[in-house]
């Protein structure tokens, strides 16, 4: 590992030209939401930007945040950027398990005391500290001997930035995020289920490029990403303005694209950057491919009362009968089946479109 | 569906759905009035528009193509295209997959990245020199 060579020295050692380090540049700053105005002071910066060393600990997570960055195309500005930096620990993809893993994370912990970045993904159980231990050490204990060194550390996904699905009521192991724990450093969020693979590159690039944490929100989030909601950018917005919405997933609306809202699209109360910088290369993004934003950058998304319910409007018949069937006990609870059941064996006689009740409730 | 049908349907998804499209075209040619009085250039990265599906593609076919058309390797292949608008470019940034990895309309005299920087230019003249040492 060597952190001293400067990433311009590091990609001409590549044979990167000029013109390529340009290119790169001019990515980056696309990447980094910055204007493209901004590109000759982007190239200054990174011309003598030195390799921070990163160590990246997965807690309680479903590697979704690894594979979204790994997965994304390759070889890529992404791909770059971790050549640009010391990838010194990373559980999942390096070759060293047990001793020798735990001893390359102390080395780079002692080498870099105070300058390294700590990438974190996953939630810390707070309950029972073997619910999740990495070679016998509980994910707290690890946390917070790690983050004492850290010049800064990242939240990568929900569950790091906000406890995510760990935490989902009724949150067996006490999940927690990491800004419940650590209180002492700067943190970034950078949440999503999992987050778009540029963004989690674009804010280690901002750190790469300016050695400082970019601007954030009140969520600790970085503004250039999540500092405007879904809606507010979304190209059917222009449809929700004017009360035109798609009703079912099936109807007239829905086939010439019209808003999302009713079918319990997210997009007004969630920030993130899906809506301009979208998914799988630029391909789209889910409001795209015809489903409502689940708000999945937010906390507590999971909890948030049903994926295909409108935000502002009631829960519907559905709930309240099921409000009354607790009250009147378990008979109800199969009587509220019967209820579904039933409407749907009369849609099908009706021939009638498939309901959001239908997809929400199991009969 | 019937061919009137699917004509019915083109017609009301072009119209409801394209609203990105003359904005941006004003955008550019307040950039071409800038470059004539001020030589400053604009400079317009497409991924931070929230395009709706077919919109990226009607802008570029407004903007047509011109009499220049370049093509760099460089960390990937790159397309660099005047457009029918003369000082409009639109510079397409792809990776050795070719993906795009970006994608601007450049309002300027020639994109900088197509001229030969100093950097290589001093790289080239030592590899000259030493070849004919």
């Amino acid at each position: 590992m060597s952190n001293e060579k400067t990433l311009g020295e590091v990609l001409r050692q590549q044979g990167i030209t000029r013109r390529g380090f340009l290119k790169f540049c001019a990515a980056t700053a696309s990447l980094m939401a910055l204007p493209p105005a901004m590109v000759p002071r982007i190239a200054a910066a990174l011309e003598n930007a030195r390799r921070p060393s990163v160590i990246w600990l997965s807690f309680q997570e479903c590697t979704g945040c690894t594979e979204s960055l790994t997965r994304s195309h390759s070889p890529t500005i992404e791909g770059l950027i971790f050549n640009a930096i010391s990838l010194d620990y990373h559980h999942t993809l390096q070759a060293a398990a047990g001793t020798h893993a735990e001893l390359a994370r102390e080395k780079a912990m002692e080498e870099n005391y105070g300058n390294y970045i700590l990438v974190v993904d996953g939630s810390i159980p707070t309950g029972n500290m073997g619910f999740s231990t990495i070679a016998g050490i509980s994910n707290r204990e690890m946390l917070e001997e790690v983050a004492k060194g850290a010049a800064a550390i990242v939240s990568v996904g929900s569950c790091a930035a906000f406890g995510g699905i760990p935490h989902a009521s009724p949150n067996p192991t006490g999940a927690v995020a990491v800004t419940d724990i650590i209180k002492d450093k700067p943190i970034i969020n950078v949440p999503g289920c999992p987050p778009i693979p540029v963004v989690i590159s674009g804010v280690l690039a901002h750190f790469l490029t300016f050695g400082s944490i970019p601007e954030l929100d009140a969520l600790g989030r970085p503004l250039a990403f999540y500092g405007k909601s879904i809606h507010d950018r979304c190209y059917r917005r222009p449809f929700y303005d004017k009360g035109l919405f798609a009703e079912t997933f099936d109807d007239e609306g829905a086939k010439l694209g019209w808003c999302l809202y009713k079918l319990g699209c997210k997009g007004p109360t969630t920030y993130n950057a899906c809506a301009t910088t979208k998914w799988n290369e630029g391909t789209s993004f889910p409001i795209e491919s015809g489903h409502p934003c689940l708000g999945c950058s937010e906390p507590d998304f999971w909890d948030g009362g049903g994926f295909y319910k409108a935000i502002s409007m009631p829960t519907g018949d559905i709930a309240r009968t099921a409000v009354y069937a607790i009250g009147a006990g378990a008979a109800a609870g199969v009587a509220l089946g019967a209820v579904n059941r039933a409407r749907k064996a009369r849609a099908v006689k009706a021939h009638q479109k498939v309901t959001i009740d239908d997809l929400e409730k199991d009969s | 569906m019937n061919d009137a049908g699917s004509t019915e349907l083109r017609v009301k998804a072009g119209e409801q759905l394209t609203f990105n499209v003359e904005p941006l075209l004003h955008e550019i040619r307040h950039g071409l009035k800038r470059l004539l009085e001020t030589a400053a250039a604009t400079i317009i990265d497409l991924r931070s528009i929230p395009l709706a599906p077919g919109e990226e593609e009607r802008i570029i076919s407004e903007l047509g193509t011109g009499e220049v058309q370049a093509r760099m390797s460089a960390l990937g292949p790159s397309e660099i295209r005047e457009t029918r608008f003369p000082g409009v470019w639109l510079v397409t940034h792809y990776n050795s997959d070719n993906e795009v990895i970006g994608k601007f309309i450049e309002v300027c005299d020639i994109p900088q990245i197509l001229k030969a920087q100093a950097e290589d230019i001093r790289d080239g003249l030592a590899q000259l020199t030493a070849r004919l040492a």
